[in-house]
């Protein structure tokens, strides 16, 4: 789906909203939004300007780089913001610098309506409401796997074996392909495929790196088998490359980010054969494991520290509008959403399935970041064949350490 | 010029150096020489919308006090500077020691990140300088010589690589070069190999990256030749012509002494632009094959947590790689100067 | 006497045009196939399946009905109101551009006139001082400029992009100034004037060769900025750049890949009256001989 259609969508949730949400029971107090910038985050923020009218005022500022913004605009005090949309990587430098407050009194308050499974709490406390889910997932073509004889794949195993099959076959010479982008993209793969292999990332308790061991090098190895299924430009390939790949029919399997499904079901810029097609399905397990090889993760909202008690009531209040049933049931295909009254489109399928799996979330640990960084980087001199796993892995916990003392986390 | 009235006149350019640009020069280089706090690390349950997990979780009140008393961070000198990230003393030292051949030393050194970029970065700098200047000055002086209704358009259409922004400029040419799009056609074409991609290799990473670099660059010394070429003394040109200099002993003996401040300007400028490649890597997406001193400290400050100290020390190490680069340059530039001040 | 140079004028002509000519096509061509691409619908645009799709706009014709479509233009600029991006910028440039050059005149003409080892100095600082990348310059900024409220205003964003740019700036416009001959405001000073005066009324006239190209640099460098926009400016002060790369989508989301290819090729267009509009100045004006060396 395309912005136009999403946003259509919201401007109606807007224009229904204005009778809806007539006054939310805030009297006073400013609001301000700071938050990343997508139609199902668009649909939100308009769901809490509705509370603006006398004395309080809702401001947003939705910009893809809010988290380079985020740290600077809450530490100053006041705050520039007095809510900020997160994600369970964003959150993390808010919550190690005290940031942001724990909501237990204002969802005591004013959070009847929220289940459970919203809320996101550390240590007992609730740092954050979460309102929409999403994950990688795999994603098939019908009418090729069944062209090669195939069944749909439920292990990593089995893709690569479907993949070597497609290929034999004189279907697709590259019929495979993932978010495999050096940096971020390729290190959330490395991340997936490890997690899948039951790995974990630090020494329990500690912040010391402990990847360079069995599960992390039979990850890299499925990796290799994998981009090596995938065109060579594999190391260039974002969300929007494979999925452009995928739409134009280049290929037969890919592993992509469930909030790309409503694009790929749509009927803009692919043909009706490939879209009928399109299975959106469960991600894959690996080596012999009983969770899929993904990470769950959820959008969600949390309350600045440093603003007055009633600015964070009254933005509380406003961002539990923005997430209310009503734009929810607006902007349905949207996102896949953990409000109430959601009804699941055929494009979150994938996600759904790879939740149910039991899927591992995105770990929310203060020195992820330093790792996913260090993963993104230092992989891809093995995955061009120039350097082996044991290396490679080496190198991403030499710069994952030199980056965690400068950080404080090691000494 | 009295100093007084110097003073005056420079004030308010001065100033907003001072302001915008020293200050923060100041703070930087203070931030590459400390470290954080040491971080309180305390396991929690934390429960979400997939469950519950024991997970590492900063203490935060514990770390604040420590930060409340520092609020620099740790004192680490130069540490950040020699670290596996920038210069990598321990790794290099071990690098020499362990290997017999310069070849292994050097694919040794290539796996670190600060030479692994200052390799790209340098040999960008010193193919695509040169390149830019000649390129510049052959089309300022065929431009010179067109009709005059001609060369308002032209200059137009030669300015298009520089006006689009190098962000978007760059994405519009990776579509374009991609093995499906019309460049990346048209060279499996012209080379007969269908399987060519510009993306996969290395090498053609490189050679991609340094032809857009010149392309987008070209236009800028295009403007600045052009400028100069209208000042070119028209006599001294007859002069050379009654001597019966050709047209190559024209623009060797007279147009290019003419434009040599010109030339220095330029090369100081494109020196120290090129050093800081940045725009095309994330364009091209080619940070697989090619990173720069300023992609690191992008990749530092754009990460998942931001390490602005490690940023802060690249930047320090990428002014002064500019300085080093340029003193040849600003030698000259000193010698003329004190020619002229006598 | 045959003349060597008219003798060999007929070649030097045409490999000197062909010369040019093959450098317009160079230029201009990614330009021209982003102008055709941008009626297209985003499948012909990247044209995964057949790079012909993008010139006859095959999938364009199945999407829309027609072979060109508009659509791209209308979301960017009716749907995501790219025209308030496009005012933001036509600010932030005018006033970046006016006060770079005032101060960076003043600046220049002192430094190229003072002769004092200082000057001199002063110069290396400010080229130092430009090697600072600038992304490191902006995180600095954030936290003061939201602790003192200046953060997401116009103002803040020009200042910032006056200053940064002031040392290119100064460099440049001292160069010029150091060919306008000395003669001329020192006679004026003899004649009574004060500095300024002497500046006033003989420099200013004769420096707009110099001043408009260095103004083309200013202006090309805030058009185009995006470390320093994208960073400071909130969303409804956004500017071109950060809104075109907003339209772009991230990792998660899918963006509109048209809408930023239309409103890259619409950014271009008032660069192309503006260089038609004072090319007569550019060229006209340089020819004037106004410097000398």
């Amino acid at each position: 789906m395309s912005i136009t259609k999403l946003s259509m969508i919201s401007a109606t949730a807007v224009f229904l909203g204005s009778t809806a949400f007539a006054g939310c029971g805030i009297s006073s107090g400013n609001v301000s939004i700071l938050g990343n910038e997508f139609a199902a985050i668009q649909a939100v923020a308009d769901g809490a300007k509705q509370c603006a009218g006398d004395g309080v005022t809702v401001e947003s500022n939705l910009n893809k780089d809010y988290r380079e913004l985020q740290v600077a605009a809450l530490t100053a005090n006041p705050a520039q913001y007095s809510a900020v949309t997160t994600t369970n990587a964003a959150i993390v430098p808010l919550m190690s610098d005290g940031l942001i407050r724990p909501l237990d009194d204002l969802i005591a308050k004013h959070g009847q309506n929220l289940s459970k499974n919203q809320l996101i709490t550390v240590d007992g406390k609730v740092m954050a409401v979460a309102f929409m889910a999403n994950a990688q997932h795999l994603i098939v073509r019908k009418d090729i796997l069944e062209a090669a004889g195939l069944e749909v794949p439920t292990t990593y195993e089995e893709v690569v074996a479907a993949g070597a099959a497609i290929k034999e076959a004189g279907l697709m010479d590259h019929p495979f392909a993932t978010t495999s982008k050096t940096g971020w993209n390729l290190g959330e793969e490395f991340v997936n495929m490890y997690l899948g292999f039951g790995g974990e990332f630090f020494k329990p308790g500690t912040a010391e790196p402990s990847i360079n061991n069995e599960a992390g090098i039979a990850a890299l190895n499925m990796l290799k088998s994998l981009t090596e299924l995938s065109n060579p430009d594999f190391l260039t390939f974002d969300s929007n490359a494979v999925q452009a790949s995928w739409e134009a029919g280049d290929l037969a399997m890919a592993h992509l980010w469930g909030s790309r499904g409503t694009g790929l079901l749509d009927d803009e810029g692919s043909t009706p054969e490939v879209v009928s097609n399109t299975l959106l399905v469960s991600s894959p397990t690996v080596g012999g494991g009983d969770i899929p090889a993904s990470t769950l993760w959820w959008d969600g909202f949390a309350i600045a520290t440093n603003i007055s008690d009633a600015d964070a009531e009254a933005s509380f209040i406003a961002m539990m509008n923005g997430i209310s049933t009503d734009v929810v049931k607006a902007n349905n295909d949207a996102a896949v959403w953990l409000v109430e009254g959601y009804e699941p489109a055929p494009a979150s399928a994938g996600v759904f399935a790879t939740a149910a799996g039991k899927t591992k979330p995105y770990p929310m640990i203060p020195f992820m970041g330093l790792m996913h960084t260090a993963l993104g980087a230092e992989l891809t001199a093995f995955l061009q064949g120039s350097e082996s796993a044991e290396q490679a892995l080496a190198d991403t916990e030499a710069a994952y350490i030199s980056a965690a003392k400068e950080k404080g986390f090691l000494n | 010029m009295r100093h007084q009235t110097f003073f005056w006149f420079i004030l308010p350019s001065l100033a907003a150096m001072i302001l915008f640009i020293a200050l923060p020069l100041v703070s930087v280089v203070v931030q590459s020489l400390h470290i954080e706090h040491e971080q309180v690390i305390v396991t929690t349950e934390n429960c979400g919308p997939f469950g519950c997990t024991e997970e590492s979780t900063v203490d935060t009140e514990a770390t604040a006090q420590l930060r409340a008393k520092q609020p620099l961070g740790r004192f680490a000198g130069l540490s950040t500077y020699f670290d596996r990230g920038h210069l990598a003393s321990a790794e290099v030292s071990e690098a020499w020691q362990s290997n017999a051949t310069w070849g292994g030393f050097f694919a040794d050194l290539y796996n670190l990140p600060f030479y692994k970029a200052l390799s790209f970065t340098l040999t960008y700098t010193f193919l695509v300088t040169p390149l830019v200047i000649v390129l510049g000055l052959l089309i300022a002086l065929g431009v010179n010589r067109l009709k005059p209704v001609l060369k308002g358009p032209t200059i137009f259409v030669s300015l298009l690589p520089m006006i689009i922004t190098p962000l978007i400029g760059s994405l519009i040419l990776f579509w374009m070069i991609d093995a499906q799009g019309v460049i990346g056609k048209t060279l499996q074409w012209l080379f007969e190999d269908p399987e060519l991609s510009l993306k996969a290799s290395p090498v053609l990473t490189w050679i991609t990256l340094m032809v857009y670099g010149v392309w987008s660059s070209a236009p800028f010394a295009f403007v600045v030749f052009y400028a100069g070429l209208q000042t070119v003394n028209s006599d001294s040109l007859e002069a050379a012509m009654i001597d019966g200099a050709t047209r190559w002993q024209q623009i060797r003996y007279v147009v290019i002494p003419h434009l040599m401040p010109l030339v220095v300007f330029i090369s100081l400028i494109q020196l120290m632009d090129n050093f800081r490649v940045f725009e095309p890597i994330v364009g091209f997406s080619a940070e697989a094959n090619a990173t720069s001193l300023s992609y690191i400290i992008f990749a530092d400050m754009r990460s998942d947590i931001t390490r602005f100290n490690s940023a802060a020390a690249t930047s320090v190490l990428t002014v002064i790689g500019v300085a080093i680069l340029l003193a040849p340059v600003l030698l000259r530039t000193w010698r003329d100067f004190k020619g002229k001040a006598v | 006497m045959p003349n060597p140079a008219h003798r060999a004028s007929r070649s030097v002509v045409f490999f000197s045009s062909a010369f040019v000519l093959l450098w317009v096509i160079i230029a201009s061509f990614p330009f021209l196939w982003t102008l055709w691409g941008s009626f297209k619908v985003q499948a012909d645009f990247f044209s995964k399946a057949d790079w012909r799709y993008a010139l006859w706009g095959t999938r364009t014709l199945i999407e829309t009905g027609d072979t060109f479509t508009g659509a791209g233009y209308a979301g960017a600029w009716i749907q995501e109101e790219f025209w308030r991006a496009a005012i933001n910028t036509l600010v932030v440039v005018f006033f970046t551009v006016l006060i770079s050059l005032t101060l960076g005149t003043l600046g220049g003409y002192a430094l190229a006139r003072s002769g004092q080892k200082y000057a001199f100095w002063l110069l290396m600082i400010a080229l130092i001082f430009r090697a600072m990348p600038h992304i490191t310059l902006v995180s600095g900024y954030l936290l003061p400029f939201f602790e003192w409220n200046l953060w997401g205003h116009l103002p803040t964003s020009i200042i910032v992009l006056v200053a940064i740019n002031q040392p290119f700036t100064l460099w440049m416009l001292h160069s010029f100034f150091l060919n306008i001959p000395k003669d001329l405001d020192e006679s004026a000073k003899v004649d009574g004037c004060t500095q300024f005066q002497a500046f006033r009324h003989v420099i200013i006239p004769v420096m707009w060769p110099g001043v408009i190209t260095t103004g083309l640099f200013s202006f090309l460098l805030a058009y185009n900025d995006f470390a320093v926009t994208s960073m400071l400016l909130s969303e409804e002060n956004r500017t071109m750049v950060p809104a075109i790369y907003g339209f772009l989508g991230s990792t998660q989301e899918e963006g509109n890949v048209m809408f930023a290819v239309a409103a890259v090729v619409s950014a271009t267009a008032p660069l192309f009256v503006l260089v038609m509009f004072f090319q007569r100045q550019i060229v006209s004006g340089l020819t004037a001989g106004a410097v000398k060396g």
